[in-house]
């Protein structure tokens, strides 16, 4: 609860009296904040998901209590001394000063309803989800966590995708994420991929689309090409609800759409039949 | 090897030439760097359309080649090549990128990009490679994976994250060459290999200079496209550096293009001296070799830093 008001007022701060209002993008309408925070940041009138800070998805997701955060030390340098219009390590400041973070995936261990797990949540708010090395890391060593201690992992993905501004070692995480996995399902642990609002680019084509289950939030955009690149080079008319999580499913790339409502004991119910309970120690799988 | 005599010598002449138009400022960094060409040149090297493709390295170099077609779900997608052949005695497993010489064939083989169907019949290579012990060499040459409906709506993510997991256990050698554009998830669905070798003037990176230009400064200007591939640090000698390639192939003096065999004999010989280091390892070695490079991959950039603000969760 503690955590619930510190956001609210870093919030208010930013947003001032607009603050009290929030406008739906899904139905346009004007809504009481109050309200829409007490109903999971989900619209009450057209059950468009809103956002979440992680502080909000730890929330609502495990419980009260049984976190454990791993890893949070872990920070970025300047690989590529990359420069647009201003330093690599001036924008990653910035971003590490407004969420207090020093990237944009905090990993640790938790309960949810009872069932132990590995969990990982994005940070869409910290330069759009991106991976570089931290993320990379941090994931990684997250799932070879699971792997030894017999735990199952759950991931809540949200991101735009690999990150520019590390070059090609941005890209290489995808494959020593996917290498992690690849030992969590020798370990026979399950994994649990949920995709959020927005899960694409190299995150989508890594441990996204990897879970042994794969569940989406109601409305997620999930994609490997951005829309605006697909019709730039195709010319092609886009339906209705492209990369929607609905269009996924449709195309048999999700388990199921799951309303933020019902994820938590969505979560633990799968979790229990798929034994993440037992918490079972393995022989460790690593390198 | 970070540059090669030819890379200097073709530096020299390019120097040259921005001295004969009058450009100090070019003659001054020459001076002090004589080995540089322009990141963009190396892209405009990377993309040069004469420029050996896959099918042309498997002629040089592989013996009664057996194409591969179809991934027995949907298509057989000409983006990508795949195939059985004899590499000097050894059998070995053949998976790569084909762009496509003439305008038919380029159609035919959508440029190089290609759909999930494509990664879905490396994936079947790679497994059979793997169950039967060949050595699997994969030639990168993509501008990345096709954007389009189809693909969206056939899983292109998760056809490339199915490879990566996928690559990253087999149980025997796995070489990738990147012998001309390397480009972000369409390319590293063939390149997680124990050894990445790079052909000097291939590039490898995480975006286009033309995507990460539109993205950075909202144009696509020719200058701002040259800043963003200087930017990314996507040429042979950068990502040697960076740990991500392992070892930069030289090419004929003035590209690879112009003397095509001359290319294929040196990335023969790059290959057969990492396949005969890579074959004294066990199969799970292999794996576990593998899996340790990737994981080491920007690892070194990575510190242990506590953020001032750093906020309590949970």
């Amino acid at each position: 609860m503690a955590e619930r008001e510190q956001g609210g007022r870093a919030a208010a701060a930013q947003g001032g009296a607009e603050d009290l209002w929030v406008k739906c993008p899904g139905c346009r309408e004007i809504a009481f904040r109050k309200e829409v925070e007490r109903n999971l940041n989900v619209c009450p009138k057209c059950g468009y998901h809103h956002r979440l800070t992680v502080e909000q998805r730890l929330t609502i997701t495990i419980d009260r209590g049984s976190w454990r955060e791993l890893f949070e030390d872990l920070a970025a340098g300047d690989p590529l001394e990359f420069h647009d219009s201003r330093p690599y390590p001036q924008r990653l400041e910035q971003a590490q000063r407004a969420s207090g973070r020093n990237d944009a995936v905090v990993t640790g261990v938790a309960r949810i309803e009872g069932h132990p797990a590995a969990l990982a949540v994005m940070d869409f708010a910290f330069m759009g989800g991106s991976m570089g090395t931290v993320v990379g890391e941090k994931i990684a060593r997250l799932v070879d966590h699971a792997a030894t201690q017999g735990l199952a992992a759950v991931v809540f993905c949200a991101s735009g995708g690999a990150r520019m501004q590390e070059g090609a070692l941005s890209l290489m995480q995808m494959a020593k994420v996917a290498g992690a996995l690849g030992r969590l399902r020798d370990a026979r642990r399950p994994y649990l991929a949920v995709l959020c609002d927005p899960t694409t680019g190299g995150v989508a084509a890594s441990f996204a689309m990897l879970g042994d289950l794969n569940l989406a939030e109601p409305g997620a955009l999930i994609g490997f090409a951005g829309r605006r690149v697909i019709e730039q080079t195709t010319n092609q008319v886009l339906p209705e609800g492209f990369q929607s999580a609905e269009f996924l499913l449709a195309h048999g790339m999700l388990d199921a759409i799951v309303p933020r409502a019902q994820m938590r004991a969505t979560l633990g119910r799968l979790l229990a039949m798929l034994g993440g309970a037992r918490g079972r120690r393995r022989k460790p799988a690593s390198a | 090897m970070a540059t090669s005599p030819h890379t200097r010598v073709r530096a020299a002449k390019l120097a040259a030439g921005d001295r004969a138009a009058g450009n100090p400022a070019a003659e001054a960094k020459h001076a002090v760097a004589p080995a540089a060409i322009s990141a963009i040149e190396r892209v405009r090297l990377a993309r040069n359309p004469s420029r050996p493709q896959t099918l042309d390295y498997v002629e040089h170099l592989v013996r009664d080649f057996f194409e591969i077609h179809g991934d027995r779900r949907f298509a057989d997608d000409g983006a990508i090549v795949a195939g059985l052949g004899y590499f000097g005695r050894r059998a070995v497993a053949i998976v790569g990128h084909q762009r496509g010489r003439s305008t038919q064939e380029r159609i035919r083989r959508n440029f190089g990009k290609s759909h999930p169907e494509g990664y879905r019949k490396a994936a079947r290579v790679y497994d059979l490679a793997s169950r039967m012990g060949l050595p699997l060499i994969t030639f990168i040459d993509t501008q990345g994976a096709e954007p389009g409906l189809g693909a969206e709506e056939r899983g292109q993510a998760e056809a490339i994250a199915a490879n990566l997991e996928l690559m990253m256990r087999l149980e025997t050698p796995v070489i990738a060459c990147v012998i001309g554009e390397g480009g972000s998830g369409g390319a590293l669905a063939l390149g997680v290999a124990n050894v990445i070798l790079m052909q000097e003037n291939a590039c490898y990176s995480v975006i286009t200079p033309e995507g990460c230009a539109a993205i950075l400064w909202r144009e696509g200007g020719p200058e701002r496209v040259a800043d963003a591939a200087a930017a990314l640090k996507l040429s042979a000698p950068d990502l040697l550096r960076l740990k991500v390639a392992d070892e930069v192939v030289p090419e004929p003096p003035g590209g690879a293009h112009l003397d095509p065999p001359h290319a294929a004999r040196e990335l023969g010989r790059a290959l057969e001296r990492q396949l005969a280091r890579l074959e004294r390892l066990s199969p799970i070695r292999l794996r576990r070799a593998r899996e340790k490079k990737f994981a080491a991959m920007g690892a070194g950039f990575v510190s242990s830093r506590r953020v001032e603000n750093q906020r309590p969760l949970g």
